[in-house]
């Protein structure tokens, strides 16, 4: 959007920074770490993912209480609420089997490029060959039931 | 003095310490705290997929992101060079700190005075995983970021249905693929 604060993008760049600098430190960058966890050789990944979850927990409950809105954007301060529906144990389900085969995800893998590791490129071009499936699915299944609509 | 078998069992369970993961848990949930207390956008990782598709792609379904597609970019670009930063830094020995275990896993290689990292999983493996990540993430709406540290964090029912999900999945394909003798 043109009308957003001058610092919103340097923001969004030096959470990501963070983020990444952490999943680097975590080691959830590299695959075989998480591999190593999800056949219960390492359950330090726990740490990682339950850390992380109780630090952004406590801005979710705080902020709403002190302030109204986002200072770069006017948002109003909300919690990561997302319906429910079949598609997430789908989704979920399909993600669990790429990410128990490859010991990937998306965040970890941008990381896992910063940390040197050029082989993580495979699995990008994979993700994004993934995410065009879907979407092109999606597109496809989308303008068939308007079509379907429209000749009611 | 710790009880000898408490120790014994932290060893068995955490035989890389906690110390690395916490504080590089804490650093991520940081991360997604710095942009939520600016600008109230809770982040995850894998829209961006989807988003960055919008720049090269007609399709109806990528065209909802074109709003966000732009900082989804930067926000990725932060990742990528965070990742690029912890190599510079701590991976490469500049800053040393006890809470920083360097462990056994893959190769690492020197370039420009920089240690960096390559990962010994087999590329079909990273390949056929990352295939179904990109399809998995987009139906279930989110992935370890978006579900795991945000919706999580939120005491979302949805998100945490969706990591139970993703997680007992994951276990137990790695269970099935390690006891097939895939390895790395």
């Amino acid at each position: 959007m043109a009308d957003r604060h001058p610092l919103f993008k340097p923001l969004i760049f030096v959470g990501g920074l963070i983020f990444g600098f952490g999943l680097g430190f975590s080691h959830m960058a590299r695959p075989e770490v998480v591999l190593n966890f999800l056949t219960f050789e390492d359950f330090g990944l726990l740490f990682v993912m339950f850390g992380a979850a109780v630090v952004s927990g406590i801005a979710f409950a705080v902020m709403p209480r002190i302030r109204d809105a986002a200072p770069l954007t006017g948002d109003r301060y909300e919690r990561r609420l997302k319906p429910f529906d079949r598609n997430v144990l789908v989704g979920g389900a399909v993600f669990g089997v790429g990410w128990g085969l490859s010991g990937i995800c998306p965040g970890a893998a941008y990381a896992s490029l910063g940390v040197g590791n050029v082989t993580i490129l495979w699995a990008l071009a994979g993700m994004f060959l993934g995410a065009y499936a879907q979407g092109y699915w999606r597109s496809r299944s989308q303008a068939r039931d308007a079509a379907a609509a429209g000749a009611d | 003095m710790p009880d000898p078998l408490v120790a014994q069992a932290a060893a068995d369970l955490f035989p890389n310490g906690v110390s690395r993961y916490a504080v590089g848990g804490l650093l991520v949930g940081l991360g997604a705290v710095v942009i939520y207390v600016g600008t109230g956008i809770a982040a995850g990782a894998s829209t961006f997929l989807e988003s960055t598709l919008s720049y090269v792609s007609g399709q109806s379904r990528f065209q909802r992101y074109v709003s966000s597609r732009d900082w989804r970019v930067v926000f990725t670009l932060g990742i990528i060079l965070g990742g690029a930063a912890f190599a510079a830094t701590v991976q490469s020995g500049v800053i040393t700190t006890s809470l920083y275990q360097p462990g056994t896993t893959g190769r690492t290689y020197e370039l420009a005075g920089v240690t960096l990292w390559l990962t010994d999983v087999q590329p079909w493996r990273l390949f056929v995983g990352g295939v179904l990540v990109g399809i998995g993430t987009r139906i279930g709406k989110g992935c370890t970021s978006g579900h795991g540290v945000c919706g999580v964090g939120s005491a979302s029912k949805t998100s945490l249905v969706g990591v139970a999900t993703f997680l007992t999945v994951a276990i137990g394909t790695a269970q099935v693929v390690a006891a097939l003798g895939v390895s790395p």
